[in-house]
């Protein structure tokens, strides 16, 4: 049970980052300003290396030869792991903040607690991402802030994108059975311990950004719909065929 | 014009010990975004340890066409250079 806990773990943390990193390199070139451009390829090029990271272990722990290559490449949508909040389109710039920062709201307790995982290559991998991801929070609540208390047109595009996005975190902070096997294993935290923080660090950034957190609990909005189990978006489909033709296209290609 | 964020020089110190140094300049609307800028547009390969950004119009610089009033009369004053030492290997640069 515990080999399936940490396959799953792996999985779920190593399909947020690359797909989040996909959405977000798809800025490359088209963001507002030059300087946003790169930092904002920068923050894509860290969460595919984390994802190269957790999907080698977990082809790894799973022993049957797959390689990273191979888990990011050749699943089908039903077999990714990654959250809801990470594959949803990129829309304007601010929505593609505000899933950003709502995500390292998220990931940054999520990684800080992997830190202390009964299993030492998570626990290194974590330790590398939380450097990373401290630098992406502090850049996304930043920008979140900035925008949502700035003009009028900005503050509506952030209340918009927060309105839209924030009950896709109802499944980053409810523990599903395999959440709760991967605690018992001692793989990774109790979820609801993330939860608090997540919820913290949302709040208090809402408020100095002047936006208004929807009053319905996220976690009920989308009890059902859940991306860490497979069942995604249709946006998702696109996804996939765009990260994914060149392999379908032509095995085994390589450069 | 008036919606272009303002400039920033940005100067990097490559490690310690060292002078920072001017590796360039970016635009962002204020100090705090200049710097956050610095790091993702300078310091990529791990070029720095530290980062100042200063507003490119809070700069004074000389005229070019002075160059000739500030520069040439200490050209041409080599006692002033210290050309007539042999520094020690051990003493590094100098």
């Amino acid at each position: 049970m515990s080999d399936a806990a940490l396959f799953e773990l792996c999985l779920r943390m190593g399909d947020n980052a690359l797909i989040l990193g996909q959405r977000v390199s798809a800025w490359c070139g088209h963001t507002p300003v030059l300087e946003e451009d790169i930092a904002m390829a920068n923050v894509g090029l860290d969460l595919i290396g984390q994802a190269k990271l957790w999907l080698a272990l977990a082809g790894e722990v799973e022993g049957k030869g797959r390689s990273a290559d191979d888990l990011a490449f050749l699943r089908d949508t039903r077999d990714f792991r990654n959250v809801l909040l990470v594959e949803q389109p990129n829309g304007d710039y601010g929505q593609t903040l505000m899933r950003q920062f709502l995500f390292d709201a998220w990931h940054l307790p999520m990684l800080k607690a992997l830190c202390a995982s009964a299993e030492p290559r998570v626990a290194a991998i974590a330790a590398k991402g939380v450097k990373e991801v401290d630098y992406h929070l502090d850049r996304s609540s930043d920008l979140v802030i900035r925008l949502g208390d700035g003009a009028p047109e900005s503050h509506a595009k952030m209340q918009a994108a927060l309105d839209l996005l924030h009950p896709f975190t109802g499944e980053m902070t409810a523990a599903d059975p395999i959440d709760e096997a991967i605690a018992a294993a001692g793989l990774g935290p109790a979820l609801c311990d993330v939860a608090a923080r997540f919820e913290a660090t949302v709040a208090a950034v809402a408020a100095d950004a002047t936006l208004a957190l929807p009053s319905a609990p996220a976690r009920i909005v989308l009890a059902n719909w859940r991306g860490k189990a497979g069942r995604h978006t249709e946006e998702f489909g696109r996804l996939l065929a765009e990260m994914q033709w060149l392999q379908r296209a032509y095995p085994e290609a390589s450069w | 014009m008036k919606n272009e964020w303002p400039l920033w020089e940005v100067f990097i110190r490559g490690q310690h010990g060292q002078s920072h140094r001017h590796v360039g300049s970016l635009h962002a609307p204020d100090a705090e975004m200049a710097i956050k800028h610095a790091r993702d547009v300078y310091t990529r390969r791990n070029e720095g340890v530290s980062i100042w950004v200063v507003k490119a119009a809070d700069i004074v610089a000389s005229a070019p066409g002075d160059k000739q009033a500030l520069f040439e009369p200490s050209n041409a004053k080599v006692y002033r250079h210290p050309t007539f030492y042999d520094i020690p290997d051990e003493a590094g640069r100098m």
